[in-house]
């Protein structure tokens, strides 16, 4: 940095420099005065509680996956046409209540059985396929006749459709929240007083190979290799023959269905719906795509398991601020991030966004 | 000569004006046919028409005797039509080769593909020791390149190339004009839209002149090329 100083030769790239070295200082003291606090305090309780520690740890877990499961979904769709898709919170909302109403209304399951596990494993690509289709719907005749449209107008229908989709989920499900009996096996492995529960080794036997095909898809088919194509130049991958109206729809299909993947998993472990969870926990979402660095697929899983840990372990430590701080702290974290590191953790060395 | 490519009468709008004014051109099989006019004379949008990027307010545009106006882009690639379109537009955060590859996004004969990739690299050595490299940081020269040689990936009979030279040192110029017609020896159709008249009209069989949307001249290349008004107008004297 002293040598960008001295060798910048006209005052004007002299003060820039200056400011920019100052940044980046800035940057590293908070990184590092950030860092060791947060060891201070993760050290200090596993000292104290090591049991309570991993426990608070699993627990921050799950939520991490919950949460990047919906985080994928606002950072594809950002990804492949620059919009922040707010009703996408609210299709988790539907998935959810979907899910409960599938499982415990239309086949009457409230309790853990062969059958009733069968049912969610029925329920899991009905669910996924039911919130592909209305994302896409939504694509179809809301986002793409606006395709070109000035970037707020989008954003400003985006708002609207989730008004909608709550609407839908205020008929469906009822003004009030309602709870759900999860048909998912109730027990616990116990590991020296750390006890893991089956539901949330369910959520991540669901949520791994999930992430996998993702990446998979992405990566290395055909679809993935017109999906990136089509993020980085729609007019240019038209010119390739990718046909990018059925790529976008593509991916707003996959969006929806880890969303809807995401309400089904919720309703099993937290058992609870309400037409407005898709607000709070979308917002969680979206704050984790922006954390991780939106646009790009791992940098929303980072966000999302960051957030959820950071929850996680605000809620159960024994020396912590305690829950009614969690969302507080969250969010104090991303401003923080937002200042000194604007394109999000991952934001700056983007490889691939979609 | 049977035309493989015809346009008659486009126009083409953006919102209320008018870019292309009615205009007709055809491209016969093994032929290099240029477009040349000053910036803004519509050339790039009449390119942009026939790859479907744009859809024509009238005329009409036929391939191979088949009408292709109002296609979508993709739809006429899978026809035959490739274009390297202008300002290079390759994927910057991919590699050289994945882009080559998405050239070929419509192919799966493996064996052709990859003899089409030894094709481009013999003709842009440069884009060899590139490879693996992302094509956002290669030079404007190397994106050039890149940009037509992805575009005959898609092995098309018809290769719209839309401002080639633009912005390159001269004996790159050179080169891509050298290229052009190598690319036709191996039996691809050109047409091609170039500012640069003089190396557009010598390395073509026949031109035509773009000036406000219309076509004010057409001919043999090589008689354009001692036209009075040609000289004046796009020469430099």
């Amino acid at each position: 940095m002293a040598t960008a100083i001295s060798t910048a030769k006209s005052g004007k790239v002299h003060s820039i420099s200056r400011s920019e070295a100052r940044r980046r200082v800035a940057e590293r003291i908070a990184a590092v005065l950030f860092s060791t606090l947060g060891a201070i305090w993760l050290g200090a309780n596993l000292i104290k509680s090591p049991a309570q520690f991993f426990q608070a740890a699993i627990g921050g877990l799950s939520n991490g996956a919950l949460y990047a499961l919906i985080a994928l979904g606002y950072t594809i769709v950002y990804g492949i046409i620059e919009l922040i898709n707010f009703a996408h919170g609210d299709l988790f909302m539907l998935g959810g209540v979907f899910s409960a109403y599938f499982i415990s209304v239309w086949f009457g399951q409230t309790k853990s059985s062969p059958k009733a596990w069968l049912i969610f494993v029925v329920c899991l690509f009905l669910v996924m396929a039911f919130t592909a289709s209305i994302n896409v719907a939504i694509e179809r005749f809301a986002y793409r006749r606006l395709r070109r449209a000035p970037k707020l107008a989008p954003l400003i229908t985006a708002v609207g459709m989730s008004f909608i989709l709550q609407f839908v989920g205020l008929t469906w499900n009822g003004s009030g929240p309602k709870n759900w009996n999860s048909v998912l096996p109730g027990g616990a492995i116990d590991i020296s007083g750390v006890k893991i529960y089956y539901v949330t080794l369910i959520l991540f036997a669901v949520t791994i190979p999930l992430l996998l095909l993702l990446t998979f898809i992405v990566s290395k088919t055909r679809q993935g290799k017109a999906m990136r194509a089509t993020a980085q130049d729609q007019d240019a991958a038209r010119l390739m023959g990718i046909d990018v109206n059925r790529t976008i729809s593509f991916t707003f299909a996959i969006g929806g269905a880890l969303a809807g993947a995401a309400g089904l998993l919720y309703v099993e472990t937290i058992g609870t719906t309400s037409y407005n969870l898709g607000y709070q926990l979308g917002l969680i979402a979206f704050t984790s795509a922006v954390l991780g660095g939106i646009g790009n697929l791992s940098g929303a899983v980072l966000g999302a398991v960051l957030i959820g840990l950071i929850q996680g372990l605000n809620d159960g430590l024994p020396i912590g601020l305690g829950q009614q701080w969690s969302q507080t702290v969250v969010f104090s974290i991303l401003i923080m991030l937002m200042v000194f590191k604007p394109a999000g953790i991952l934001g700056k060395q983007v490889i691939e966004k979609v | 000569m049977s035309a493989l490519l015809e346009v008659s009468n486009l126009k083409v709008a953006y919102g209320k004006i008018l870019a292309v004014k009615g205009i007709s051109l055809t491209v016969a099989k093994g032929e290099i046919v240029t477009l040349i006019g000053s910036n803004g004379a519509g050339k790039s949008t009449t390119l942009r028409t026939i790859s479907g990027l744009l859809h024509p307010k009238a005329g009409e545009i036929t391939f191979k005797g088949e009408k292709i106006s109002g296609r979508e882009g993709h739809e006429i690639v899978a026809k035959g039509i490739c274009q390297s379109p202008e300002g290079r537009r390759i994927f910057p955060r991919m590699t050289v080769a994945e882009n080559l590859d998405l050239g070929a996004f419509l192919r799966n004969d493996k064996a052709a593909i990859a003899e089409d990739q030894e094709n481009v690299l013999v003709l842009f050595p440069r884009l060899r020791e590139r490879l693996y490299q992302r094509a956002g940081t290669l030079s404007g020269g190397e994106q050039q390149m890149l940009a037509v040689g992805r575009a005959m990936m898609g092995r098309p009979e018809l290769l719209l190339l839309d401002e080639p030279s633009m912005g390159l040192a001269p004996v790159l110029v050179e080169l891509i004009f050298d290229t052009i017609s190598k690319i036709r020896e191996m039996g691809t159709t050109i047409l091609l839209v170039e500012q640069n008249a003089l190396a557009a009209l010598d390395v073509a069989d026949r031109a035509y002149v773009l000036e406000s949307g219309l076509i004010t001249m057409s001919g043999d290349a090589k008689e354009l090329l001692r036209n009075d008004e040609v000289a004046k107008a796009y020469l430099g004297g």
